[in-house]
């Protein structure tokens, strides 16, 4: 049962691209939770009505769906966009940034919530001192809020990273060559679906695993002291 | 943007919602029923109780739904043992297939949160309990199970909207859900638009219908642990 007929390589090819899908949108979800939570805390109605609006639309829908949507219905504009200004050739999206871009959004609005609790444990008094000093409002961000804040992220960052390495599976419905397309294809050669998407399992459960390790030696180093306070 | 397509093919929609509610309602219930012994293991001094639990939690919470769905649904077939089964008509079918692996998911989850919460109980409800004379049986069953039901209740309606929402992965074995529904009416009138966008104002819906619930549920069972104003 545990004989991968020489589709081992190539479902682990697979697993690379995973990883890559994975890293590439905890990129785009960072930048997009950290303006989202600035967002959320903004003093002016706007950006807060957008923040909010942003973090409660994403965490109605399923990613599965909204992955559907962007995809599909991303490919119909730019395409309807396209012929508009007099461009007649098909253009098509790639599943890479599809995928990438959908997962992206979702976990940035999870983050999003993740750092506004991070920078409201900031004392105040620090970025006030920031500013007293003559410090821009993106100097004291970079230099005071950001550091610290992100010690007080760490779980919640951890967490929200299992989830989305988990939510990558889904990129091999809108057709990207991952680790689980990678392994239906090897299944239907083979007819051994079983040992295929048991591979599978078992390098995701790796991974998870690698991450939990991981993340409890940052949270360790980051903050001891935060560890000895509770 | 052409929403009459969608408004001819609503039945289609409405007969999704219902396959979704209903997966989704009996897996959680079903899943509940797993959780409580499974929790309840996790905590034992017995390794022999405590081990299989704790890896069955962390295989089925260290990986995606969709895989379990995938080797449940696809990949039993290749076992000679559950084909000669009794069981096989069942793995045969895409419904049984989907609830059995959402079970099996949810009851992972569950039974952390259900752990959590037994372990944050007040130990003084605990000591107040031993001193009335309790048995442990006793103490279990009416001071540790409702009071961290009770706790546990914010962190549980958090699981079901993501079954709710995991439970879109049924679609992708031709189940007729929600996003079953969507994808066969974005193949049939190619209107990805219309189609996933409605798809997403039922999960919505059905979303703020499990927060209020869960709402009305902690305003009755958490109402005396309320901040006072």
């Amino acid at each position: 049962m545990l004989n991968f007929d020489g589709y081992a390589p190539a479902v682990l090819d697979g697993a690379l691209l995973t990883i890559e899908v994975a890293l590439a949108s905890l990129v785009m979800a960072t930048l997009l939770g950290i303006l989202g939570a600035l967002g959320k805390l903004s003093r002016k109605p706007l950006p807060r009505r957008l923040a909010a609006g942003y973090t409660t639309l994403i965490r109605s829908i399923p990613d599965l769906v909204l992955m559907l949507l962007i995809y599909f219905g991303g490919q119909a504009v730019v395409n309807q966009a396209a012929y508009a200004v007099g461009y007649e050739d098909y253009i098509e999206i790639s599943p890479f940034v599809a995928g990438v871009g959908t997962i992206g959004f979702i976990f940035g609005a999870y983050l999003a919530e993740t750092f506004r609790g991070a920078i409201l444990a900031v004392p105040p008094g620090q970025l006030e001192a920031g500013y007293a000093y003559g410090m821009s409002a993106f100097q004291v961000f970079r230099r005071i809020l950001f550091p610290q804040m992100m010690r007080h992220a760490l779980p919640g960052f951890g967490n929200n990273w299992l989830v989305l390495l988990k939510t990558t599976a889904l990129v091999s419905v809108i057709g990207l060559d991952d680790m689980v397309r990678k392994a239906s294809l090897a299944a239907g050669a083979t007819q051994k679906p079983f040992t295929f998407y048991l591979l599978v399992a078992g390098v995701f459960l790796a991974f998870t695993t690698l991450s939990t390790l991981l993340l409890q030696w940052a949270e360790r180093r980051y903050s001891p002291e935060l560890k000895r306070s509770l | 943007m052409d929403f009459l397509l969608i408004f001819e093919n609503l039945d289609l929609y409405w007969q999704g919602a219902l396959t979704t509610v209903k997966l989704v309602t009996l897996s959680l219930l079903l899943g509940l029923l797993l959780a409580l012994p499974l929790a309840v293991m996790r905590r034992s001094g017995n390794p022999l109780l405590r081990l299989p639990a704790w890896s069955y939690i962390y295989v089925f919470r260290g990986t995606p739904l969709l895989i379990q769905l995938f080797v449940i649904y696809y990949g039993f077939g290749q076992l000679e043992a559950i084909k000669q089964s009794l069981l096989w008509p069942f793995f045969q079918e895409a419904y049984w297939c989907a609830l059995l692996a959402f079970t099996l998911n949810t009851a992972a989850y569950t039974a952390e949160i259900i752990r959590g919460a037994i372990e944050t109980t007040p130990e003084g409800e605990l000591e107040a309990a031993r001193a009335f004379g309790m048995s442990h049986g006793q103490i279990f069953r009416r001071i540790l199970l409702p009071s961290a039901f009770r706790r546990a209740l914010p962190a549980y309606s958090n699981e079901v909207i993501f079954l709710l929402h995991g439970s879109a992965v049924a679609g992708i074995i031709t189940l007729v859900d929600i996003t079953g529904a969507a994808r066969i009416v974005n193949s049939r009138f190619y209107n990805p638009f219309e189609a996933f966008i409605t798809a997403a104002l039922f999960y919505m819906a059905l979303t703020f219908v499990v927060i209020w619930l869960f709402k009305r549920l902690e305003n009755r069972w958490l109402g005396h642990l309320r901040a006072r104003s």
